[in-house]
């Protein structure tokens, strides 16, 4: 046999095959989008008829209709706030993120470093970011950004390290012999097999880091530290009795959770759009 | 010199219930060029007599020379090339940076490395598949990936763990006549672990049939047929074949001859 006798390549992730399946796999894919869209306008219909017409006073439930007025009203000011917690949760979840990595790499590597790691690891992994918010504002002063940044980090850090420690440990071992086959070095191996393995169960980490990452910095914001981020304008305007406003600082601090766990989510495609399914 | 001397080895695990011996009393030789398969039901050590070979595994009493070196010596001279039952590609690189991979890892340049990745593509028959990514190729196509990368290296002995037992029966009679093709072209020695009879006997030279508790050599039939040296897909169909089919079947159950022979394969 040959080239000529060889079975032909199952096409493949994909199939695309008649008119017919991908007529439907598109309309599988509307009805992805459309079902969700349609039940949160549902939810915002008997909201404001709740607010409006049943009569629930505007302390209790603003409208969405007086919520959607203030976030126009104070669209700049939304943004410039989703800016400040948006940055800081993104330089905790960088930093986290890096040093997760690096700890589980050594303790991947030394066994002494994972036995002295992940007792403190499971101390910060139940550490409640009310307990740390405001030592370390008080910790780095009143007008730095810096105790937030690094209680981002502390969360992120935490699903970094532990879903990237089991990922470096995850290396088949057909691979494993391979390489010895191939009396290949410590860091040949590292780097040709324990890593690439290692990857999916990074990303992983750092989608779950992401989210976590911007409900530290956001709640970090409630106990002290300088004002300007998405938290602090949400307390204040809701201790100010403006609660529509308080509301729309909420839909932000939603949307920019999205966000990030949106841009996670494309990277943790793009780089694995190569991989079967696991 | 013979590619592999086997003398005396025998292997044992120890386990929480004690000690297993996989293998006793091995004594084994494989010329240059030759093509042997070893044959056994499950547990007879035959894996685990291939995996002494490749260094995989250190036996316990006895020794072994691959090309009068020591397994371990062979193994860093890349002396050997191995295929296992999983086809074992890393799914993050192409078919063709994984055939090239012993290759990248042995730090051979980049031009060089492409011309001969070329070359073993065309050998298997997948010069067209190189940019494609594991999970886009059947089971079959992947196995001849991991067999070309096996050759990477331009060994003069081939080890294989029943490379094609995951495959359908189709697909695994194509993938042995290609296998014969190749072994014929590339001059190697192959030790080939199976427990298919009909595939031992397509396949090899000599048939080394094994028995287990402890894993022991009960017989070793050379293969002829009729003056035919060729593993056309024909030679499956003359008499010749039956008669060494049968002559494996009944070496297979000497072996055991109280209890009947389990987990070989007699279609």
């Amino acid at each position: 046999m040959s080239a000529g006798a060889a079975e032909m390549p199952p096409v493949v992730r994909r199939p695309r095959g008649s008119q017919d399946v991908r007529a439907r796999a598109t309309r599988e894919r509307i009805g992805r989008v459309v079902a969700p869209i349609v039940v949160g306008l549902a939810v915002l219909g008997v909201w404001q008829f709740l607010v409006s017409v049943v009569g629930v006073s505007d302390y209790l439930l603003p409208s969405p209709a007086a919520i959607a007025e203030e976030f126009v009203a104070f669209a700049p000011a939304i943004l410039a706030a989703a800016g400040v917690t948006g940055f800081n949760a993104l330089v905790g979840l960088v930093v986290g993120t890096v040093l997760g990595i690096l700890l589980a790499w050594a303790a991947a590597q030394w066994r002494a470093i994972d036995a002295m790691a992940a007792p403190v690891v499971a101390a910060l992994a139940v550490v409640p970011i009310v307990a740390l918010a405001p030592v370390l504002n008080t910790m780095f002063g009143a007008d730095s950004q810096f105790g937030r940044q690094a209680i981002a980090a502390i969360a992120a850090f935490v699903p970094v390290f532990v879903n990237t420690l089991r990922g470096l440990r995850q290396a088949a071992p057909v691979h494993r012999e391979l390489m010895r086959v191939y009396a290949a070095s410590g860091t040949q191996t590292f780097r040709t097999v324990t890593l690439p393995t290692a990857v999916p169960f990074l990303l992983t980490g750092i989608r779950i880091a992401s989210s976590l990452a911007v409900i530290s910095a956001l709640v970090a914001e409630y106990f002290g530290g300088p004002r300007g981020g998405l938290g602090s304008f949400i307390s204040t305007s809701a201790a100010s009795s403006a609660y529509a406003r308080a509301w729309a600082y909420v839909v932000a601090a939603i949307a920019l959770g999205l966000l990030f766990m949106l841009a996670t989510a494309l990277l943790e495609r793009i780089v694995l759009r190569h991989r079967p399914a696991a | 010199m013979n590619a592999v001397t086997i003398s005396g080895v025998g292997k044992t695990f120890d386990t929480k219930e004690g000690t297993t011996v996989a293998l006793e009393g091995i004594d084994l030789t494989i010329a240059e060029g030759e093509f042997v398969s070893l044959i056994g039901p499950s547990g007879c050590g035959k894996s685990t007599l291939m995996r002494l070979v490749a260094d995989l595994e250190q036996p316990t009493t006895g020794s072994i020379e691959v090309f009068g070196k020591t397994p371990d010596r062979a193994r860093r001279d890349q002396d050997y090339g191995i295929a296992f039952q999983q086809a074992g590609l890393l799914p993050w690189r192409t078919v063709a940076e994984n055939v090239g991979l012993p290759l990248e890892i042995h730090k051979t340049g980049k031009a060089e490395r492409t011309a001969r990745v070329a070359e073993l593509l065309e050998l298997v028959g997948l010069s067209d598949f190189g940019g494609r990514y594991p999970d886009q190729l059947s089971g079959g196509m992947q196995q001849r990936v991991a067999i070309a990368r096996a050759l990477a290296e331009r060994p003069r002995l081939l080890l294989m763990d029943e490379p094609f037992g995951a495959l359908d029966e189709m697909t695994r009679e194509r993938m042995q006549g290609e296998l014969a093709r190749i072994a014929g072209e590339t001059g190697a020695a192959v030790v080939f672990v199976t427990h298919s009879i009909p595939e031992a006997v397509f396949l090899s030279d000599r048939v080394v049939v094994m028995s287990p508790r402890p894993g022991r050599i009960t017989d070793a039939l050379t293969m002829s047929f009729a003056g035919k040296t060729g593993r056309e897909e024909g030679l499956r169909e003359q008499a010749s074949f039956f008669e060494m089919v049968t002559a494996v079947r009944e070496a297979l159950h000497q072996g055991s001859p109280t209890t009947a022979v389990r987990g070989v394969e007699t279609r």
